[in-house]
């Protein structure tokens, strides 16, 4: 079990700075090697000797390089991502639209690999070795073994050409485009704030399938590690006593298993949720979903350093945020820990 | 006090080596007996066969294109259809065996040894040592792996070796850390005290007493890692980062297969197959040898 003092909780904190300086520096030296020439995609490959160097003064590009990187770093601390050579947009409004898209997407998915996976790993602690644990093994064995860009393109086979359960790519019928004012950018909260109910379902069953095709792997992490828990806890003296003096199977469950694994369990979610991140980056390719992904890899293939560095930054910054929720979930959800650090 | 002769208290020889070795073997010997684990063994054996004889059993070249034969089902005479440009997807697939186990084993070749190197001087020193090389590796763990290959597989232009060294660069730190929990539990264990009060050197200590000790728990932790390495190998050739056209390699090709996949399904589906097998495999003997090392697990 962890212990968090205050002073391990400013260490974990100088980590996480740490380790933010070290993707800025990371990402920076991608942008520096990356085989493009970034003055020649504005100005232009014919463009005379002249305008090239001013450009490259604007961009700062004559500068020593330990400068660029500061400069760099100052343009980050405001929020001044540079201009996406893409979209012609600064990266920052690109982002700002593509992320809310990217959290639509994995938050949905979150929610469905909780919700499957906790109870699949309960039952298949409680019920060890019969249909249910065998049937919670091979679904998280396949859901580790798949690939994820592999599984969306089998589920738009199933259920979008073959059944037509669902909306096809893309997160609306383009004629329901632009219809809801953008407020959170997610479009199943937006539409719900327009009270555009059409909409709403629209966009639900855009995102059903690429939600419930992301979630799977997820899913499977958290049936595997939530049965692991479970055994655990079952093999405690409590768990034995609580039985032995007549506790019903189903309070052991919910007053006593379920609180002592609650902690590990956020853990595993907040971890899970950024893999989810991560693992819409393919996805939202395969459903042409216009996130933070799709940006990324578009931006990829035209060697936008701009772009691709910031779009880096901002999954390894939510990325490392939630590594480190998680680590101090502990101290706070805690009650053990909680005296152990008082 | 008499001077004694150098000679005499040497330490005396390594049976670490030999104990490791006996671990792997019995891993193997048990394998045997455990259904699908053995049932895992036998589809990456397959696999690797396959790999290796490619040029000899694939029934066409991989890359000669037949433009009479574009986008056919599977047939008798092509068992998983024929793509775009009228190739054998089955052939294609054989011949993509090997650069997925070319993949994974080389990015294995590169993580096993920095990893244990890096865990076991860790765990060994300890102290300020092991905090700073802990960080790294909390630091490198806290990295989103699929976006940074992404990144480095931009900076370095796309190809099969940018990919393995992307992968590469990201996926040591689980290895490290399991590494350095082993050497913590080893280096307090009699044997090593024994030679220790032998007067073996620390380099002694550390390469033949304690990092071969930590080897066949290294060599599981790699194996459950071949099935991530396999999908993200996959997943960068499917964003067009990996091994380029013509290469016959998986995931592109379920990039290239996705343009017509409502029509012609078979493209993009066969190769999923493949990489679906050959990472359910991995998954399967690392999860049987990982319960065959754990000391709790008894099958009496």
């Amino acid at each position: 079990m962890k212990h968090f003092s205050p002073s391990q909780l400013g260490k974990r904190l100088a980590q996480l700075v740490l380790s933010l300086f070290i993707l800025l520096a990371v990402t920076f030296v991608i942008g520096r090697v990356l085989p493009t020439d970034p003055v020649g995609s504005i100005v232009g490959e014919l463009a005379d000797p002249a305008a090239y160097a001013a450009m490259r003064e604007r961009l700062g590009l004559n500068l020593p390089v330990y400068e660029q990187f500061f400069v760099y770093l100052w343009n980050l601390l405001h929020g001044d991502l540079g201009m996406a050579a893409l979209t012609g947009n600064p990266v920052s409004s690109d982002l700002a639209q593509a992320f809310p898209a990217t959290m639509e997407l994995a938050t949905l998915a979150i929610f469905i690999s909780a919700f499957v996976g906790v109870p699949l790993g309960l039952a298949a602690a409680l019920f060890r070795d019969t249909w249910i644990d065998q049937t919670a093994r091979v679904v998280s064995l396949v859901g580790h073994s798949i690939p994820v860009f592999w599984l969306g393109i089998i589920g738009l086979l199933i259920f979008y050409a073959g059944l037509g359960w669902v909306g096809g790519p893309g997160r609306l019928d383009v004629y329901y485009e632009g219809l809801v004012p953008s407020v959170t950018g997610m479009l199943l909260v937006d539409s719900l704030l327009a009270g555009e109910k059409e909409i709403f379902f629209n966009a639900l069953s855009h995102i059903a399938l690429p939600a419930f095709m992301l979630a799977y792997s997820a899913m499977a992490y958290i049936t595997r590690m939530t049965r692991s828990f479970t055994l655990e806890q079952l093999g405690q003296d409590y768990v034995i006593a609580a039985r032995a003096k007549g506790v019903s199977p189903r309070r052991t469950l919910f007053r006593h298993i379920l609180p002592n694994i609650a902690v590990q369990l956020v853990t595993v979610l907040a971890i899970s949720y950024g893999a989810l991140l991560e693992g819409a980056v393919v996805t939202e390719i395969v459903f042409s979903w216009p996130g933070i992904g799709q940006y990324m890899t578009s931006a990829l293939l035209i060697g936008d350093v701009n772009a691709v560095t910031a779009t880096t930054i901002v999954i390894g910054i939510v990325f490392m945020l939630l590594n480190f929720l998680s680590d101090i979930a502990y101290a706070v959800l805690d009650p053990r820990t909680r005296e152990a650090t008082s | 006090m008499t001077e004694m002769p150098v000679e005499t208290v040497r330490a005396p020889r390594s049976a670490a080596a030999f104990r490791a070795i006996g671990t792997l073997f019995r891993i193997g010997r048990e394998m045997t007996r455990e259904p699908l684990g053995f049932a895992g063994c036998i589809v990456l054996a397959i696999i690797i066969i396959v790999a290796a004889l490619a040029s000899v059993i694939a029934p066409y070249p991989p890359n000669v294109q037949s433009l009479g034969e574009v986008l056919q089902p599977p047939s008798w005479a092509h068992w998983a259809g024929t793509d775009e440009f009228g190739r054998d997807i089955l052939s294609r697939l054989m011949f993509g065996a090997q650069i997925t186990i070319r993949t994974v084993f080389s990015v294995c070749i590169i993580i096993g040894p920095i990893g244990l190197a890096i865990g076991v001087i860790a765990g060994f020193f300890g102290g300020r040592i092991d905090a700073v090389l802990m960080r790294a590796t909390d630091i490198v763990l806290s990295f989103p792996a699929l976006v940074l290959a992404l990144g480095f597989a931009a900076a370095m232009g796309a190809g099969l070796n940018t990919a393995v060294i992307a992968i590469s660069l990201t996926s040591w730190p689980p290895i490290a850390r399991l590494a350095r929990a082993e050497a913590l539990v080893v280096r307090r264990t009699d044997y090593v005290a024994a030679a220790r009060l032998y007067g073996a050197s620390r380099m002694r200590l550390l390469f033949l007493y304690i990092a071969p000790m930590c080897i066949p728990s290294v060599i599981v932790r790699l194996t459950l890692n071949m099935a991530t390495i396999t999908l993200t190998a996959a997943s960068l050739g499917f964003l067009g980062l990996g091994a380029q056209p013509p290469a016959p390699e998986w995931g592109a090709m379920i990039a290239s297969g996705r343009k017509f996949m409502l029509d012609y399904w078979w493209v993009a589906v066969m190769p999923g197959i493949a990489i679906l097998l050959t990472s359910l495999a991995f998954n399967i003997i690392g999860d049987a040898m990982r319960d065959i090392l754990d000391p709790r697990y008894d099958r009496s």
